[in-house]
């Protein structure tokens, strides 16, 4: 797919060849207000795989994704992007290196697809550079590779809830990061539009070596396409690893207090969870 | 990918392109013609101002009476009665615009007007407190400071009160200081009539005029304050069009495109209040621009969100144009805020009724 023009990133290898950082973070508080809702929180993110963040509701992982993406200050602990302290980077030099999908962002009124595209060049533009030739070339890029070239005019407002949510990672694509966070970017679609999402991120991942961090609340669909899978219940981490070693029967029942099989996917090989209905 | 899901697209906004060395910009031609056209009838528009009235001026008498050449009585009615009135309600205008503009944008909110969310009734409320105590007239040269200040110090303490009363959690919620804001406008509302209601009937009857914005009597003096702050307002709150761009996103894109977004917001929203507050100082509350002049700048200048300059020119063609229209249309010479009140209003109820259709924008 060809956008990841080594030229803009930052941890390029001398040979050329760019790899994309991973992220950890080390003995987190987080909270909102009176509120905690992690304590000691240790998270080690992969370079280069697609991670999926799962666990029930209020659990914390959409916490912890924003505290990835720093839009939640930890109340203690650190959160490290290849080795560095987030906290220690401007907002224009972390923006250059991760992007992430909000879980329902909004646009303004009436905002065309490229021009919200091209929104995920902010972070290299200036008030004298409000636009450059290599913008153009990265935005055709992000466009063409979610497959929504031929909605470049349309406005937003007028497309279905998959096709604009494939514009919003296009133009989370166009912000040219090797770290990629998304929250929940399946929730509100019907199915096929769910799969056609999760198809482009793990492609993302697979072919252009991307982290991505993803909260998902589907469980099959996190085995399906993470490479990594985090599970977390009560602010904790209960296990991580590849989703064939640890997604088990034990694993569902702790972290979503749900009977359930596991069984091997026949056509993708990878773990199924078939609930087996009734709580424990 | 797949493209099944793709239907047939409509060709992008076409978008001039320039680039040297390290600069680059992009802008639609749409935008610039809109600019231009624009800037052409506020000119008109003040032209218009200095000839039409109750003194009519051929052409050549307003041209020659501007250079201070013409006849007396031409240099006059150019120089001390329309000039500076046509002036103070371009550069008003200008500022309710701008101020309008990033008053809706910041809070992604289409009505959070200066005039619904208690910025124009703390002006007000502090003008009709400095009639009724000072005992002044809005029209006598000798007390023109009093009424100003009034307003400039009720529109400052009164958005100082909705900061305060907003800010939660070290941020500012667009919906929050929407809903405080109405919240303290009806307080003002009420305190201003309760001050109406207690004095005599004299102070009250200047005190409504003042309070339905009137640029009847505006002098040079006037023009100095507001070109003053606008100096230093315009240019700073242009200086801010990245974040005020970005921050009509949700917050969580904004900051993670980079943008500083508790620190840019609350910038923004004490720029677009002293813009506010300096056109309500020097024109009164001239309700409804700030309102329309930002939604009519998106659909004329065709930009994706409120466009922040073009927003300015359509207040100040908005107001130049109604003050013509008060002094001119009718036997009795009205104040400019009842013109742009009587178009405000519809043009309020047809933004409703659209906005309660599903979804829709555009």
């Amino acid at each position: 797919m060809g956008i990841a023009t080594e030229r803009t990133r930052p941890t390029g290898r001398p040979d050329g060849t760019a790899i994309a950082p991973g992220m950890s973070a080390e003995r987190l508080t987080l909270g909102y207000g009176e509120r905690v809702v992690a304590r000691d929180l240790d998270l080690d993110i992969p370079a280069g795989r697609v991670t999926a963040l799962v666990g029930p509701n209020a659990c914390g992982k959409s916490t912890a994704l924003r505290a990835l993406a720093r839009l939640l200050k930890p109340r203690q602990g650190t959160v490290l992007l290849d080795g560095e302290s987030v906290a220690r980077l401007s907002g224009r030099d972390f923006a250059q290196r991760l992007a992430l999908l909000p879980q329902s962002p909004t646009a303004p009124e009436g905002i065309t697809v490229r021009d919200l595209v091209a929104r995920g060049r902010t972070p290299y533009q200036r008030w004298w550079r409000q636009w450059s030739s290599s913008d153009d070339t990265v935005v055709d890029a992000a466009l063409s590779a979610t497959g929504v070239d031929a909605l470049a005019g349309r406005a937003i407002d007028e497309l279905s809830g998959g096709q604009r949510q494939r514009v919003w990672i296009a133009m989370a694509l166009a912000q040219d990061t090797p770290v990629l966070l998304l929250d929940e970017p399946t929730t509100y679609l019907d199915l096929a539009y769910q799969v056609d999402v999760l198809e482009l991120v793990a492609e993302l991942g697979r072919a252009e070596g991307r982290t991505v961090v993803m909260v998902i609340h589907e469980l099959n669909h996190a085995c399906r396409y993470a490479d990594h899978l985090i599970a977390m219940c009560d602010g904790r981490v209960v296990a991580a690893g590849p989703p064939a070693e640890v997604v088990t029967p034990d694993l569902v029942r702790e972290v979503f207090d749900l009977r359930a099989a596991v069984i091997t996917c026949p056509i993708a090989g990878t773990p199924l969870v078939i609930p087996l209905g009734g709580r424990r | 990918m797949k493209t099944a899901l793709i239907k047939t697209g409509r060709p992008t906004p076409r978008v001039v392109r320039w680039e040297r060395g390290p600069l680059g910009f992009a802008v639609r031609p749409r935008t610039l013609v809109a600019v231009v056209v624009l800037v052409a009838v506020v000119f008109a528009g003040l032209i218009a101002s200095l000839a039409l009235g109750d003194y009519p001026l051929a052409w050549r008498d307003v041209v020659t009476g501007l250079f201070g050449a013409g006849p007396a009585d031409a240099e006059l009615v150019v120089h001390e009665l329309r000039l500076p009135r046509a002036l103070v309600g371009m550069l008003a205008g200008l500022a309710l615009g701008m101020s309008g503009a990033v008053f809706q944008a910041v809070t992604r909110n289409p009505l959070a007007g200066p005039d619904l969310i208690g910025i124009t009734a703390g002006a007000g409320a502090g003008a009709v407190l400095a009639i009724l105590l000072g005992g002044v007239s809005t029209t006598r040269s000798t007390t023109y400071g009093a009424v100003p200040l009034g307003a400039l110090i009720g529109a400052l303490a009164t958005a100082a009160v909705i900061h305060l009363l907003a800010f939660r959690g070290g941020t500012i919620s667009g919906y929050g200081f929407v809903l405080v804001g109405i919240a303290v406008n009806g307080m003002l509302a009420a305190s201003t009539r309760w001050m109406l209601a207690r004095v005599d009937i004299g102070a009250a009857t200047r005190a409504t005029s003042w309070l339905t914005g009137s640029l009847d009597g505006r002098e040079y003096a006037h023009v100095r304050w507001l070109g003053y702050a606008l100096v230093v307002l315009v240019p700073a709150t242009v200086a801010l069009a990245r974040p005020y761009r970005m921050l009509q996103f949700d917050d969580d894109t904004a900051a993670s495109l980079g943008m500083p977004v508790t620190r840019s917001r609350i910038a923004l929203l004490v720029l677009a209040t002293a813009l506010t507050a300096a056109a309500t100082a020097c024109a009164g509350p001239v309700v409804f621009v700030a309102l329309a002049a930002p939604q009519i700048a998106r659909r004329l200048a065709g930009t994706p969100g409120l466009p922040l300059v073009v927003s300015g020119l359509v207040g100040a063609a908005l107001v130049v144009l109604a003050d013509l229209v008060a002094r001119t249309a009718f036997p009795t010479e009205l104040p400019v805020g009842i013109v742009t009140g009587a178009v405000g209003a519809p043009y309020l109820l047809w933004l409703l009724a659209r906005n309660n259709r599903a979804g829709k924008g555009g």
